[in-house]
């Protein structure tokens, strides 16, 4: 840690106008912004009216609302449980496994940090939807339905979310090469054992990592939703669908109440990633 | 016969690893694999150990067809190269960690782990984690665990690479005593030649992927199969038309013809260097084409007192070990 810290020593007048200018940059673009909903979620509606905690609360507790969260939490929970399952599978067959393919595999896992979220939602309508589908008169013959329900909402989430548990999951694996599970297998361990006892425990804080990650991603993931879900109030309408609807509706206090719990799950998410990182950083 | 290989054969795309590997261990022996990196020394040990598969040929371990087992199903021991211990786990974790997946009852696993640090010497470290531990204590570590699931054979990769040559020599005589008290059927694979001869009864010698000659430490070096095992085994020098050791050669500095020896040839010192207690001399014999290296011990030297340009005249000391030098016709 030598190197860092003469780095820090050097103060120089270049110092502090970079360290202004990017000061300057992210009060800009983030800070102000951020504060400006917090501070009108907690003003008050109209003049004289009442403000801050309680009328917070209140808008929070209309049945409306608590169902977009519910909703909300209900995909982002399904979300992240299938993207960890999988993801630390799809990490596991790209990293241990030499097969062909596996480059464009590597590729198509990436797609969806690529792809606008709007795409996502779009290609998702084409292949599922009961009307024109590829697999939807299939699925709606056996009674499934997956385009403006909670399935079809919990598909789009994990789609956008998924790469997220596979990068952070793929480098360690790296990192940890296969040396320990062939000594496990060798101890007489299976693969289901070495898996559990060795792999899991290594990748540990990286799960963890990619599984907060892609829980606020999910938590607030906009674009797929929207075209998936039918949008509706009591009717497929998420956090950030409802944000969007009352604030075009000119119910603005209520969306700023939503948005600003958003935020809260948000910083609540950094808060862990990095209580995370840090033990991680002094091995 | 515990180990025994028969026509393995092994490539990697075009590079050919193993070719045509016959090898029979017997029980209890301690086997050195020894050849140049890259020779297939260590592909062998892993082809073995069921860690890697060969193309064709098969292993035979303790008289079981093994070939096609996975590596869980052989009752191995395997000592990686670069440790492979787990890193997340307590020593005494460490060297549990066959006995608790084979279900063993926990008061014998406890047992046996007292047992095994015991014998390794790491007993006071049994609850630290393995990043506290130096080299040659992970070494060790990784071999009390290897042995912990009572292997029916113990396969060592490099098990003395990568460690200072004090800890080095520790860890080789600590080996030797361990395989006399364990006696457990044990192959381990070196590029040094001279830990495969202190520490092993056999040596099998790998160079590009065949064997060149299976044999005692005392056969490799008295009667070396061909030039590669001499000259892998120790120095060699050209003198003639023979190839053979610079220690076995004699120096004197007159032509002075003993009968019965052969006439001996004339040079004149070209470079001294002294390494310890030995003073290594390079000497241009006349009418040949490549200088020789002479080995003296230094008291020898200063009573002869040799130096650059000193005339010398060499021969073959009595009994010294010679093979011919190939394809030259004469020199």
């Amino acid at each position: 840690m030598a190197d860092t810290s003469t780095i820090r020593n050097r103060k120089g007048p270049v110092t502090y106008v970079m360290r202004f200018g990017v000061i300057g940059y992210l009060a800009i673009l983030v800070v102000w912004p951020l504060y400006e909903v917090t501070a009108r979620t907690f003003a008050p509606l109209e003049r004289g009216a009442e403000g801050g905690f309680g009328a917070f609360l209140e808008r929070l507790q209309d049945p409306s609302v608590t169902y977009a969260f519910q909703l909300t939490a209900t995909c982002a929970f399904w979300a992240v449980l299938i993207n960890t399952v999988f993801g630390v599978g799809i990490s596991l067959l790209l990293v241990r496994y030499q097969f062909p393919g596996r480059r464009i595999l590597s590729v198509l896992v990436d797609l969806p940090m690529s792809v606008s979220p709007v795409v996502v939602g779009l290609a998702l309508v084409l292949a599922y939807s009961s009307g024109q589908g590829w697999f939807g008169e299939a699925l709606e013959s056996a009674g499934i339905f997956i385009i403006g329900t909670t399935p079809g909402l919990i598909m789009a989430t994990a789609f956008v979310s998924l790469p997220l548990v596979v990068r952070e999951i793929v480098p360690v694996l790296e990192e940890i090469g296969i040396d320990a599970e062939l000594a496990a297998s060798s101890l007489g361990a299976n693969g289901w054992q070495t898996f559990r006892r060795i792999t899991l425990p290594s990748i540990k804080w990286a799960v963890v990592y990619g599984v907060v990650l892609s829980m606020a991603r999910s938590l607030g993931e906009f674009g797929a939703v929207k075209i998936v879900s039918p949008g509706a109030e009591f009717r497929g309408e998420t956090a950030t669908i409802l944000i969007q609807n009352r604030y075009t509706n000119y119910e603005e206090p209520t969306a700023y109440a939503a948005a600003f719990v958003l935020v809260l799950a948000s910083v609540l998410a950094l808060v862990v990633v990095s209580l995370i990182r840090k033990p991680e950083d002094h091995k | 016969m515990s180990i025994e290989v028969s026509g393995i054969n092994k490539k990697y795309g075009d590079f050919v690893a193993l070719e045509d590997i016959n090898v029979s261990l017997p029980t209890g022996q301690l086997t050195a694999l020894l050849g140049p990196s890259g020779g297939g020394k260590s592909t062998l040990l892993r082809i073995i150990a069921g860690l890697d598969t060969a193309d064709s040929g098969s292993v035979e371990i303790e008289g079981v067809n093994a070939t096609k087992l996975p590596p869980q199903k052989r009752n191995v021991g395997f000592v990686f190269q670069h440790y492979a211990v787990f890193k997340h786990m307590t020593v005494a974790k460490n060297v549990a960690f066959g006995l608790e997946i084979r279900k063993r009852p926990k008061a014998e696993v406890k047992a046996k782990v007292a047992e095994l640090l015991e014998l390794v010497h790491l007993s006071q470290f049994a609850h630290r984690l393995p990043s506290q531990l130096s080299g040659g204590q992970r070494r060790r570590l990784a071999l009390a665990r290897a042995l912990a699931v009572e292997p029916s054979v113990l396969l060592l990769d490099e098990p003395f690479g990568a460690l200072d040559a004090k800890v080095r020599k520790e860890l080789r005589d600590w080996l030797r005593r361990l395989h006399d008290e364990v006696h457990v059927t044990t192959v381990f694979v070196t590029h040094d030649q001279e830990e495969a001869m202190e520490v092993a009864d056999e040596i099998v010698v790998i160079n590009n992927g065949r064997i060149e000659q299976i044999g005692t430490p005392d056969q490799l070096y008295d009667e070396p199969a061909n030039d590669f095992v001499m000259g892998f085994l120790g120095d060699v020098t050209r003198l003639g038309n023979v190839r053979l050791r610079p220690h076995d050669i004699e120096l004197a500095l007159s032509p002075a013809v003993t009968p019965g020896t052969p006439p001996a040839f004339a040079g004149v010192i070209e470079r001294t260097l002294r390494l310890g207690f030995e003073l290594r001399l390079t000497v241009d014999v006349e009418g040949q084409g490549e200088t020789t290296q002479v080995v003296l011990s230094r008291t020898h030297a200063r009573a002869l007192d040799l130096g650059v340009g000193t005339k010398v005249w060499l021969r073959p000391a009595t009994g010294a070990i010679s093979v011919p030098v190939l394809g030259v016709a004469s020199a």
